[in-house]
């Protein structure tokens, strides 16, 4: 906040345009997924720069990051920014959940007595928000009418500048490699439970054999397993996302399975030292099934794929997802015995 | 989105061309491009790219468009599906 800006209903908040120390820390944080979903504002009217009543009005979601691209985008400019109760969510996913929604939008705007303080009667709303905003039904309850802005708040400045109407480049989403990238930290951290989980199971399976169990061969057994977990975590959680439009097929799952066979086989190169076929293959089919499975998990943090088509590479994947995991199991528990 | 296609055949996107006024609001709404206003109506162009979001339908002035709105997250649909069976899961985001 940069003090205040006197309206027709008291002062309101001036945010700062520029991006301070806490605000990098606070997304390099969020973007690892830490206090990530409680990374929010509160919701209500703010200004950017110095608006009147003929100030055009954005309206955001009241995730941080949201907020901040936001302001920062209109940086050198007088605007009204409304902030939604999004629960701390970002526009689209909140738009797809109902937060970011009609009845949320014309309480918005009735709460914040924005009518008292701009003269027109138009708000701009991202995009993405017409998953959720109605916008006849905003006109009717509120008599506000919605237009529908760019995809991108980077876009906003071009938007403004073009009297409010966008072209086709800034109605469309994008998902290029500096996109996908950036979600790789969040995707390892929202994993963290579930993988903690399996550590303790590999080694435990790792050290059966023809004397029941033994800790020599659970720890040079179980080392062994880890370490194609992590080629399976590699091929799905790094080089799906990296390599997206280049793996071949359209599943998810199968993206992840061409990903996992290449950090597999890696791994079964590097070994330092030898190993049964039988292990060999175990190791090779665990980071692909590994991979697979995360590659098809992807699909959420992706910006065009279909609910439909989700369904329908999970109904074939997720069972022999489960018959190679089922495989390789019983491959690692009988090797040692045979 | 060009250089990204997902799978084709399963969108639940329908458009009810009679019913089409062609104001142009799914066009303007669609993230996708997946359609185009000819002659005053509507056109999907690109039914495959279409990925249900649901805007299209949601501003449509006279119900002319259907989609099964959802969103594209295995994660959220396993956990809808243990959901199904009892078992107790969060979903995503």
């Amino acid at each position: 906040m940069s003090g205040f800006v006197q309206s027709a209903i008291g002062p309101v908040p001036v945010v700062a345009e520029t991006s301070s120390t806490s605000d990098r820390l606070g997304t390099f944080l969020t973007r690892l997924g830490i206090n990530r979903n409680r990374y929010l504002v509160a919701p209500g009217l703010y200004a950017v720069g110095q608006p009147d009543s003929d100030a055009p009005v954005i309206v955001s979601a009241n995730y941080k990051l949201s907020f901040d691209i936001v302001r920062f985008a209109l940086s050198g400019r007088d605007a009204w920014l409304l902030v939604l109760d999004t629960c701390g969510i970002n526009v689209w996913c909140a738009a797809g959940k109902g937060t970011f929604s009609t009845k949320e939008l014309v309480q918005r705007l009735r709460l914040s007595g924005l009518e008292q303080v701009i003269s027109h009667r138009r708000v701009i709303v991202p995009q993405l928000g017409a998953t959720g905003v109605d916008a006849r039904e905003v006109k009717k309850q509120s008599g506000f009418s919605v237009r529908y802005g760019p995809v991108r708040a980077d876009d906003l400045p071009r938007y403004l500048d073009h009297d409010c109407t966008g072209d086709e480049a800034m109605r469309m989403v994008s998902f290029s490699l500096r996109e996908r990238a950036v979600l790789i930290p969040v995707e390892f951290y929202l994993l963290g439970k579930v993988f903690f989980l399996l550590i303790p199971f590999l080694f435990i399976i790792s050290g059966i054999g023809p004397d029941i169990w033994s800790f020599e061969r659970a720890y040079h057994r179980g080392l062994l397993m880890f370490a194609a977990l992590i080629a399976g975590l590699a091929g799905g959680l790094i080089l799906v996302p990296l390599l997206l439009p280049w793996l071949p097929g359209r599943a998810f799952a199968f993206k992840g399975l061409i990903s996992g066979a290449g950090c597999g086989a890696l791994l079964l190169v590097l070994l330092a030292y030898p190993v049964s076929t039988l292990q060999q293959i175990a190791l090779f089919l665990g980071a692909v099934v590994v991979s697979s499975y995360l590659g098809m998990n992807f699909t959420g943090a992706s910006p065009f794929t279909s609910p439909s088509g989700v369904e329908w590479e999970m109904k074939r994947a997720i069972p022999l997802q489960v018959l190679t995991a089922i495989v390789v199991i019983v491959l690692w528990i009988t090797a040692p015995l045979v | 989105m060009e250089n990204f296609r997902y799978i084709s055949g399963v969108t639940t996107l329908a458009l009810e061309h009679e019913l089409c006024i062609g104001c142009g609001m799914c066009s303007l709404v669609c993230p996708q491009a997946v359609f185009l206003i000819k002659d005053n109506k509507a056109r999907i162009v690109d039914l495959d790219g279409c990925m249900e979001c649901g805007a299209c339908m949601t501003n449509c002035p006279v119900a002319a468009l259907t989609v099964n709105p959802g969103t594209g997250c295995a994660a959220l649909i396993i956990g809808r599906w243990l959901n199904k069976v009892g078992i107790n899961a969060k979903g995503c985001c």
